[in-house]
């Protein structure tokens, strides 16, 4: 590492210096610190050495408990250790950090703060997660820059080892973690001198050794426990001397001067403001424009949160203080105040200053901290009443705690340059902005700040990029604000009917407009509300067909090199032919390894770009008034909580719901996804009914429920829009009926499985199915309304039909629709068939990770009800414990019912002998069952309702109301336990495995995509062999974990090994049978996944090509079979009859690794041939053994 | 004793028999064995033009797929910054050919288009390949497209390829040209120093359960000798070019067969895919002596175009031949081009 200026986010400053100075690196994936282990495990791999010289060992482990275990072992024994974490990940260290520290052992945690789990999960940044460890005897070291979190991370490995106090480094998650910001890199020279090797061998010669045994970690007694916990305070009295003496150290070989508490502002300020983190930045600049201005105000940062030198604090404030505001980013309810804040009265308390001290609460998961809040806050401190505990940047309607802040309050030099670029997931266009903050930040003397938004769905997501540029250092830690923009670009021209794109854009500024249409036909093709304000504001309006350019470049519909390059010709940042030359050279810098061709496509888009970027004349008025208007967030006749608390949420408006309109303990409505017709298919599938056979493969395997068949009566149709289509239905259960396979346009995806999956073919052009994917604007219109129609069709009564096949199973209602999971995902098709099959009785325990979050991320959720408003109910309690919260719900449904059947024999003479007896001894196995004892149920109601009516002071009374309270627990709950493999396999295998051997029923869905997908492909145990994967760089060496066999080793376990697109009768037939065992059933689902680095389209091949060579060997373990004098295990597919070279030639985690080690390929792949092959034997014997 | 040796794009080589570009160049340990059992020479398996971009293409996909699109996952697969995605592979196995045979290894590229990808040649001949073989393979489908075109594209190409390196030239053609003799000389002008009768395309079949067309590969057999056989005869004399058979040399007969119509060496490739490639070998070399000693020949050079058209007693023979029988006695040589070996723009001499 040299000195020199670099553009890079929070993440990557602290990763390099982290991995600098250690030897072991246990790390587990959890957002936003993700990347910093990830980057520790590329440098390993790519066998960078640290600052010693050698390469540090950089280790995945089941969880951040098992990290922090491992990491304790490793410094124990004399290493140099750190992690990177966040949120539950830390909470998880937590056990382990108090003894880290109890035995003053130095390391460095470096963690991207962020929110916990408490009445909803949250990704995004705040600093409950480092306060809650603030008791563990870690020191607390806060940066609130990118420069401050790759200064700070040295001056906290410094420190550490000279102090033994472990650090805790931490900086905002997201703000800091995920801002590219350009700053000055730490040269090798710098990290060199800040180390002590002293230190470092001290740190060594405590090490436990056999040459030098010595006992640590006793059980102590009432006698002594108490004097040795206070044996360690010379070390924490010391410790902040050591930081800030590493501080001076630092400051003295670059410049950069950090201070434990750093003041800034009026030398005479009255009015201070204390603060920690990027939120510090806002009031530091804030302070000192108002302090420029001749307000008394100041702005105390605090750097270094524990230990608490209160001393350095007092001495940090201005004498001149009269009124302090402490800021904490979190919330400890039902405290007498956050934690910084009980911390900074007591300091004053114990000091000559006796300013009055407000504190408040502001910037809660990301929550938008701005100079405006900031005035807020000091304008606050005028007041003589302030509020004691205030919030900011919220509207609490509730509590009345939150500071009033007007909103357009600006303080950013008009110099600097705010771009904000509107795109979605796919286009490239975040990837775009990151590359040109570098051109900006690396190839001019300009300062530059990226900061990038995503929205909550996978597929088809929107992102906003927010890119300043300028002279000035650029500090702003929050988003460019409403009308602050010089420059607006959409790159979706789709994206104007749907948000404001504008909003940003300042009076005369630009817009940037990716149009199918030219500069001479945009102008009647905009939506009113777009056209009104490009002519208030004055904008200079520039379009480019980007997509027709990626095209003819064969760039597909990465548009991003073309939008980029209108960006420089535009915004004239630099001079044109530089900027070319600048996205040249940047093209080649990225592309370059990857082959010529990338980087000549890029080329040719950059060359053709400039010819077809035309500025539109704006005319003075229209002639005529456009029918083109913005359409509503969400269609009228939405229930009035989706409109009025959903909504807004969808339209990006969330930040102005005021506290009143929150569930207040987090419970949502289902049902809510249908509302939210989101119109990202650019193709849908269309219907051949001449040639379709009804079979109910697209439907089985539609990840978003949006291909529906239905069966009905004839005279259904009379309302019938023109162009329904409809059918004679085959189907031998319902004679005479017609039958409909109807698409939702504006929900689909347009993935295209179903098209896939097809197996018709024309016989006059085989290349034609009886689903065909065409374009979907121009059948948009018309599809809606047969999709309306289609919904009003009857439901097929359940009870009439068999389940066992797939098209009968298709005639169910799914209770599962509408996800926001990747086009294609291959997880859902099988949660939308629990729902079809077990919806209407479902209880879902649902583990963190994809599925709990296409399933439960607001705004809304694809689980969904009946008409008779019956529907899966779902909750996400962790990563970790979803096997036993599941558990825990079958453990309290098995209760209520046996207490419901208590109450029943003890309530027969009211209810009847009868019908109690016909409630207890109910065959609830199939739906006549089900619905048999739903109607005892109904009819038990009335009687117990009578009874009360009649004598409501009846000594039975209370058994009578109990009853009526519990009466539906005598309905059989379904429970299902759904998650993926990192936390089956991984993170919770130990309470799984707990499950397995409990007995109880439950059903365990493991949707095995063999990494953890929703942090983006991080090897778990699951991962084959080969494969290659983010903490398996180098192609994993190990084989996956046999999770099915561990389960059958039970023999009390139904276990079945899935995978729907080689066999999806006996999906089917395995989650039925899952249901019917009267015990834990785990099912193992085969579910593609974007992060193989598949054709999405193809997802389904590739499960047939896992099973065909030996990958992925289907089975099911029915131990029902053991009472019936049979083998339990049932295999299901054939023996390997393809070799796996077929299988990952379509995989890109198993191509990554031929196109960089082959020679590895080659010879892990001859493993997992003979490995898969030999499974498969072993398997065959098994389910021999007893035949 | 017999002489087996001949020669090829000016390199000397001890029998006839030329591994032709197929997988096994993949595995030198193979190849190594096919030395020991009189294989003369080998060609590489072929660097596809398609395949190149293809791979490019597929790895920047992989890298660019579903990433920054979700704010806990910006993208799915790590990235090595190092790739093989060009010829490295393919160069490194040259290299390692090299150093462990010392029989000539001959590269093999197999493109369509000019383009940069030209300069793999340069990068072949720097590996140290002997010579390298032009694998034209290009089906088109274009309705506006001539044959002229195609032909101009051929040779425009061969002429950017000789520009670009020093080692001999070879081109690989199909069969599939309304006048092969006039292309093989514009190839000739163009700097091709050898011709390879012929490429086979791997014609696909249709699968009737499934409806879909399926490639097929079906290797050669004896019977696939004829065509290649007619033309090499053909050319022989008629272009100043080193011939080369491929394509249904399977036995000890047939490799005489190739040398007695022109060819400088026959290639030979299913029949070592077949199994157990250097028995075979061994098997041909042995009847090729056989059937040498049996007759009393004494060299390869000796029995090299002694049947070709214009070596034969009936040269029409190899023309219109299905009809002789029909059309009897008649008789019209046809213009053979004189003497073509003493024509100007000869690299190397043609024995």
């Amino acid at each position: 590492m040299t000195s020199e200026q670099i553009t890079l986010d929070g993440n990557d400053a602290v990763a390099k210096v982290a991995y600098m100075l250690s030897e072991v690196v246990a790390i587990y994936p959890i957002t936003p610190s993700t990347p910093m282990g990830e980057s520790a495990d590329a440098f390993a791999a790519a066998g960078k050495p640290n600052l010693w010289g050698t390469v540090p060992s950089v280790y995945e482990m089941q969880s951040e408990g098992g990290a922090a275990g491992a990491l304790h072992g490793a410094m124990q024994t004399g290493s140099l250790t750190t992690t990177f974490t966040a949120s539950q990940g830390l909470l998880l260290m937590i056990p382990n950090m108090y003894k880290i520290a109890g035995e003053l052992t130095p390391t460095v945690f470096h963690i991207a703060a962020r929110a916990l789990a408490a009445q909803g999960l949250s990704i995004f940044g705040d600093h409950s997660d480092v306060m809650s460890v603030r008791g563990t005897g870690f020191a607390l070291l806060a940066s609130g820059s990118v420069q401050e979190a790759h200064d700070l991370a040295l001056v906290a490995h410094a420190a550490t080892l000279e102090s033994r106090v472990p650090f805790l480094h931490f900086f905002d998650g997201y703000r800091t973690s995920h801002e590219v910001n350009k700053i000055t890199s730490l040269d090798d020279e710098t990290i060199r001198a800040m180390i002590s090797d002293d230190m470092v061998r001290a740190h060594r010669s405590r090490a436990l050794t056999p040459d030098k045994p010595v006992l640590r970690g006793t059980a102590q007694n009432p006698d002594v426990y108490f004097q040795a916990r206070e044996s360690v305070n010379p070390f924490y009295n010391a410790c902040p001397g050591i930081v800030q003496a590493a501080m001076d150290r630092l400051a003295g070989l670059t410049g950069r001067q950090y201070r434990l508490f750093d003041y800034s502002g009026a030398p005479d300020a009255e009015r201070v403001v204390v603060v920690m983190g990027s939120g510090g930045e806002a009031v530091a600049e804030t302070a000192q424009y108002l302090a420029a201005q001749g307000e008394k105000v100041g702005v105390v940062r605090v750097r270094l949160y524990r230990p608490f030198d209160s001393a350095a604090f007092i001495a940090s404030l201005p004498a001149s203080v009269r009124k302090v505001a402490v800021l904490d980013r979190c919330k400890e309810p039902g405290s007498t105040g956050e934690p910084l804040f009980l911390d900074v009265v007591s300091a004053l308390a114990e000091s000559p200053l006796s300013p009055t001290v407000i504190g408040g609460r502001y910037g809660l998961s990301s929550k938008e901290f701005t100079p405006a809040m900031v005035k807020a806050v000091f304008d606050e401190l005028t007041e003589s009443q302030p509020i004691h505990r205030f919030t900011i940047g919220i509207n609490d309607d509730v509590t009345h705690t939150s500071l009033e802040y007007d909103p357009t309050f600006n303080i950013e030099p008009s110099e600097t340059v705010r771009c904000v670029f509107w795109g979605l997931g796919a286009d490239g266009t975040v990837g775009a902005n990151k590359s040109s903050i570098k051109i900006i930040g690396e190839e001019t003397d300009n300062n530059a700040q990226g900061y990038f938004v995503y929205d909550s769905k996978k597929s088809g997501s929107v992102t906003t990029s927010h890119l300043r540029f300028g002279s000035q250092p650029i500090r702003s830690p929050y988003l460019i604000g409403t009308g602050e923009a010089n420059f607006v670009a959409c790159h979706q021209f789709a994206f104007l009917e749907r948000v404001e794109v504008l909003s940003y854009a300042r009076p005369g500024g630009i817009f940037l407009l990716n149009s199918p249409f030219g500069a001479d036909q945009i102008w009647g093709q905009i939506p009113s509300e777009v056209r009104d304000t490009i002519r208030s504001k004055g904008l200079r309006f520039y379009v480019i067909d980007a997509t027709a350019v990626a095209q003819e470049t064969g760039m597909g519909n990465r548009i991003n090199t073309v939008m980029q390059t209108c960006f420089f010709a535009i915004s004239g940042v630099l001079p044109r032919d530089e900027a070319i030359a600048a996205i040249k050279q940047s093209i080649k810098k990225t592309y370059g390894r990857r082959g010529d061709e990338v980087v000549a496509r890029n080329f040719m888009a950059v060359d053709k770009t400039l010819e077809n970027l035309h500025e539109v004349t704006v005319p003075a008025s229209d002639a005529e008034l456009s029918i083109l208007h913005m359409r509503p967030a969400v269609a009228t006749g939405a229930p009035a909580f989706v409109h009025n608390v959903l909504a807004p949420m969808i339209a990006g408006h969330g930040d102005d719901l005021p506290v009143s309109k929150m569930p207040f303990d987090g419970t949502y409505p289902t049902g809510t996804a249908q509302w939210e017709k989101r119109n990202i298919a650019l193709e849908i599938p269309v219907w051949d009914e001449k040639i379709c056979i009804q079979c109910g493969k697209c439907s089985f395997v539609c990840p978003h429920a949006v291909i529906r068949s239905k069966v009905y009566p004839p005279d259904a149709l009379v309302r019938a829009p023109g162009g329904f289509k409809s059918v004679d239905a085959r189907f031998k259960e319902l004679p005479g009926e017609r039958y409909s396979l109807q698409v939702s346009p504006e929900d689909c995806t347009g993935c295209a499985l179903c098209v896939e999956i097809c197996p018709v073919k024309d016989k006059t052009q085989v290349g034609r199915k009886a689903l065909n994917m065409a374009e979907q604007p121009p059948l948009r219109v018309a599809e809606v309304a047969n999709w309306d129609f289609f919904l009003t069709l009857p439901e097929v009564d359940r009870t009439k039909i068999n389940l066992g096949s797939i098209k009968n199973s298709q005639l169910l209602q799914p209770l599962f629709e509408f996800s926001g999971a990747c086009s294609g995902c291959g997880e859902t098709p099988y949660v939308k068939l629990v729902s079809q099959l077990y919806g209407d009785r479902a209880v879902i325990a649902n583990a963190t990770g994809c599925s709990s979050i296409y399933g439960g991320n607001l705004p809304t959720t694809p689980w969904t009800v009946n008409k008779d408003g019956r529907g899966p109910t779902w909750s996400n309690s962790l990563f970790e414990d979803n096997a036993e919260f599941g558990l825990g719900m079958r453990l309290s449904i098995d209760k209520q019912q046996e207490y419901a059947s208590e109450l029943l024999k003890q309530l027969a003479v009211i209810v009847g002998s009868e019908l109690v007896e016909a409630l207890l001894t109910a065959d609830q196995k199939g739906e006549a069952g089900i619905a048999a004892q739903r109607e005892r149920v109904e009819a038990l109601k009335v009687r117990l309702e009578a009874d009360l009516e009649a004598e409501p002071n009846a000594p039975q009374a209370a058994k009578v109301k109990d009853l009526l309270a519990l009466a539906d627990t005598l309905v059989q709950r379904s429970v299902w336990i759904m998650g993926g493999d990192g936390w089956a396999y991984d993170i919770g295998y130990g309470g799984l495995d707990h499950v397995l051997a409990s007995g109880r029923n439950v059903n365990i869905l493991v949707l095995d995509t063999e990494v953890y997908s929703n942090t983006g492909g991080q090897a778990s145990k699951s991962t084959p062999l080969a494969a290659v994967a983010k903490f398996a760089a180098k192609g994993k060496g190990t084989s996956k974990k046999d999770l099915g066999m561990i389960a059958m080793a039970y023999g009390s376990v139904y276990v079945a090994r899935i995978a729907m697109g080689y066999d999806d009768v006996q999906t089917l037939r395995a989650i039925q049978e899952a249901e019917a065992y009267e015990g834990v059933s785990l099912i193992i689902a085969y579910s593609h996944c974007i992060a193989h680095g598949i054709d999405m389209r193809k997802g389904l091949d590739q499960q047939k090509l896992a099973v065909q060579s030996g990958m992925w060997t289907l089975y099911r373990y029915n131990p029902d079979l053991i009472e019936q004098g049979k083998n339990p295990l049932v295999i299901d597919s054939k023996a390997p009859s393809i070799g796996t070279d077929k299988y990952i030639a379509g995989e890109g985690r198993f191509q990554m690794l031929i196109h960089s080690d082959p020679a590895r390929a080659e010879s892990l792949m001859a493993q997992a041939n003979t490995e898969n092959k030999a499974q498969y034997l072993h398997l065959e014997q098994l389910a021999k053994k007893s035949e | 004793m017999i002489d087996l040796s001949t020669s090829y794009l000016g390199l000397h080589l001890k029998t006839p028999i030329v591994a032709s570009a197929s997988p096994l160049s993949h595995h030198p340990d193979v190849v190594q064995r096919l030395e020991e059992a009189g294989v003369s020479a080998v060609v590489m398996y072929s660097l596809f033009e398609e395949q190149i971009i293809r791979t490019s293409l597929e790895l920047d996909y992989l890298l660019t797929h579903g990433s920054e699109s979700f704010a806990e996952a910006l993208n799915y697969l790590p990235d090595h910054g190092k790739y093989s995605v060009g010829p490295e592979r393919y160069i490194e196995q040259i290299h390692e050919l090299k150093r462990k045979v010392n029989i000539p290894v001959i590269g093999s590229l197999n493109g369509v288009s000019p383009g940069g990808w030209l300069h793999y040649a340069r990068l072949i001949e720097e590996a140290g390949a002997d010579a390298l073989e032009l694998n034209i393979y290009a089906i088109p489908t274009d309705p506006n497209a001539t044959g002229a075109d195609l032909e101009q594209g051929y040779v425009d190409l061969v002429r950017n390829m000789r520009a670009e390196i020093k080692i001999p030239l070879s081109v690989k053609l199909s069969p599939y040209f309304s006048s092969l003799p006039n292309l093989a000389w514009r190839l000739m002008e163009a700097g091709a120093q050898g011709l390879v009768l012929f490429n086979r395309f791997y014609q696909p079949d249709f699968d009737m359960d499934t409806l879909s067309v399926v490639p097929n590969l079906q290797l050669s057999t004896s019977r696939d000798l004829r065509l290649p056989l007619r033309w090499v005869a053909l050319l022989y004399g008629r272009v100043p070019v080193d011939l080369a058979l491929t394509s249904g040399v399977h036995t000890g007969q047939d490799v005489i067969k190739a040398m007695m119509a022109g060819a400088k060496v026959a290639m030979m490739a299913s029949a070592l895919l077949k199994g157990n490639p250097e028995q075979q070998v061994r098997t041909v070399m042995s009847e090729i002596r056989t059937w040498m000693t049996d007759h009393e020949y004494e060299s390869i050079t000796q029995m090299q175009g002694s049947m070709a058209q214009r070596s034969v007693a009936e040269p029409n023979a190899y023309e219109r031949a299905n009809y002789m029988k029909v059309l009897g006695s008649y008789k019209d040589v046809g213009p053979i081009i004189p003497d073509v070996t003493l024509q100007a723009g000869m690299l190397y001499p043609v024995d």
